[in-house]
């Protein structure tokens, strides 16, 4: 079975947001970089797993950037990957990252494409689904659990209010989460093997993006905080009700 | 041309979510002077469909088909192109939720349409087609301008207030022609987590980290949230101790919500904590250290231990419901 994972590059979650040239920019400077968590700890990590346990045999990256995010598709390289592919190119627009990843892998016959639940700077989730009808896949969103029968993935997914379990056959696209693998670190060995794992770089066809950020705010500041005395929850009760009026 | 939106049903009920998200459709088929047409999928009563017409759908396309009562994303593509076609739609709403997620996102790649998730206004025609969403888990705000000829809007629910009206609708049937291929997932089993209000669409929450101590406080939580019908959650460390299960995590790698009251017990406030939880309307924080990063962030703070301050704001609530 071959996997593709698709990875992204994204500010640390430690980040404060600062922003420049009149909010039409996010500041980049000394912000630090990592992989999505949910692209790594479960799209990656599960890709991983599924190849120690002799389901998979190649284990592929995808990003959508430019050169600053090698560092980072190299150290999905270090966590478990045969190879990876840079496609060269900004990715703002949710749409064109899937007609990029989409060109890329519709002749690679992936029988399996996995990313996280989304990225944690732009919060979309789209690129699974999008990609899926762009390749014509079925997809499942917010999974927690993957296993392969055979030819079928069998996949616990989140639903409101509980879970789902599922089967589809092969080839299909998954959007993973909590759940779906355990945590682990890139060791030293994986790092020095990474630095001789092939890195390809491809500069995708030219589309017209079909949207675009414009500016940028920050949230309004709170007007502070009401200290309310622990020993009288009544007055806070109150406070809930004819104040915020939420109670 | 009139303005689609896309309105889900659990087993037949029309969750209050669905009716933001028509009457904000209607909001923007007001603006550009047209109608609004919903689609429904799957077996419901045309008496739960009709609650539609009060918050502005002019009309409701209904596929009634069995298939579709679970959730298939290649079908629900099917059916929405079929009712977008049919009504020669350019603007199409659906919400920013887990179903909305899994076929929104395919509809727009379909048309090739721009695509806003979680849009928390209106849009700004005078600029564009300009809508505010968060990004960065809610750290800023991000104004996203649709340049495409045709878009997709994905609402976050409870975003705006709902306001039935007199209005009334029309039901149509809608006929689509499904391939087999639309139903390829099988769904084998579903388990619910009955008696227990779902965190995404609470309006208000209950949540608490390390300082409750240990999974066994938990039951303080616990009462609280059932005396004001309140949904739970936690922060990261304790769902990553496995205190509590991992869909209550809410943060920057967790779920992000936004209700009209959230109630952190014992949480510190680590930024991508309050990034899961800053869209929230009001924030009461508990906490034993007062100079917990949190109460920043907080409407109302109360600076004591969980274990004495949670009993007394449970038998506060108690008390309050009992007077109303």
């Amino acid at each position: 079975m071959k996997i593709l994972v698709c990875i992204s590059q994204v500010p640390d979650t430690s980040t404060k947001v600062v922003l420049k040239d009149n909010s039409t920019t996010i500041e980049s400077a000394g912000v630090s970089y990592i992989i999505n968590p949910y692209d790594e700890w479960y799209a990656l990590v599960r890709a991983i797993e599924l190849k120690e346990s002799g389901v998979a045999s190649d284990i592929d990256l995808v990003t959508v950037g430019k050169a600053n995010t090698e560092p980072v598709i190299r150290k999905a390289l270090a966590l478990g990957g045969d190879k990876a592919i840079r496609i060269d190119a900004d990715c703002s627009d949710p749409y064109l990252t899937a007609v990029y990843i989409a060109e890329y892998a519709r002749n690679m016959d992936y029988d399996l494409i996995l990313c996280g639940k989304e990225s944690i700077d732009y919060n979309n989730g789209t690129v699974g689904s999008m990609l899926a009808e762009l390749l014509d896949m079925d997809y499942i969103g917010f999974a927690t659990e993957i296993k392969a029968e055979g030819n079928t993935a069998i996949v616990k997914r989140e639903i409101e209010g509980g879970e789902e379990t599922d089967s589809c056959k092969f080839p299909l696209v998954i959007s993973c989460q909590k759940g779906v693998a355990e945590a682990r670190i890139a060791n030293m060995r994986g790092i020095m093997a990474a630095r001789t794992r092939p890195l390809t770089v491809i500069t995708p066809s030219v589309d017209d993006p079909l949207t675009s950020i414009l500016s940028y705010e920050l949230p309004p500041a709170k007007a502070g905080v009401r200290l309310i005395d622990p020993a009288d929850m009544d007055e806070l009760v109150e406070l809930l009700h004819t104040e915020a009026k939420v109670i | 041309m009139s303005v689609i939106v896309f309105v889900e049903h659990d087993a037949g009920t029309i969750k209050k979510k669905n009716f933001e998200a028509v009457q904000y459709a209607s909001g923007i088929a007001k603006k550009i002077g047209t109608t609004v047409t919903a689609v429904i999928l799957g077996i419901i009563d045309n008496a739960e469909i009709e609650k539609l017409g009060a918050y502005g759908a002019q009309k409701v396309l209904h596929v009634e088909d069995s298939r579709l009562d679970e959730l298939h994303p290649r079908a629900y593509t099917s059916a929405l192109s079929s009712a977008i076609e049919k009504e020669g739609a350019k603007i199409i709403i659906t919400l920013n939720d887990i179903n909305g997620r899994a076929f929104a996102p395919r509809v727009a790649a379909k048309l090739k349409a721009g695509l806003v998730v979680g849009a928390l206004t209106y849009p700004d025609m005078d600029k564009g087609f300009v809508i505010k969403k968060a990004v960065y888990s809610g750290k800023a705000f991000a104004c996203v301008n649709i340049t495409s000829d045709k878009k997709v809007i994905m609402l976050m629910p409870n975003t705006f207030p709902i306001t039935e009206t007199a209005g009334k609708t029309v039901i149509e049937k809608l006929v689509v022609d499904f391939s087999e291929k639309d139903f390829g997932i099988k769904v084998k089993e579903v388990s619910k987590v009955t008696g227990e209000v779902s965190l995404s669409d609470a309006s208000l929450v209950v949540s608490g980290g390390r300082g409750m101590n240990g999974p066994e406080n938990w039951y303080l939580v616990e009462d609280l949230a059932k005396e004001l019908g309140a949904a739970t959650a936690c922060s990261r460390p304790v769902s990553d101790a496995d205190w509590r299960p991992h869909h209550e995590h809410v943060g920057q790698t967790g779920g992000t919500i936004r209700p009209d009251l959230y109630i952190a017990v014992g949480i510190s406030g680590a930024i991508q904590h309050l990034a899961g939880v800053n869209g929230s309307k009001t924030i009461v924080v508990i906490n034993r250290d007062p100079e917990a990063p949190f109460f920043k962030a907080a409407n109302y703070g109360v600076v004591g231990d969980a274990m004495e301050v949670l009993p007394r704001l449970t038998e506060a609530v108690k008390k309050f419901k009992q007077h109303k």
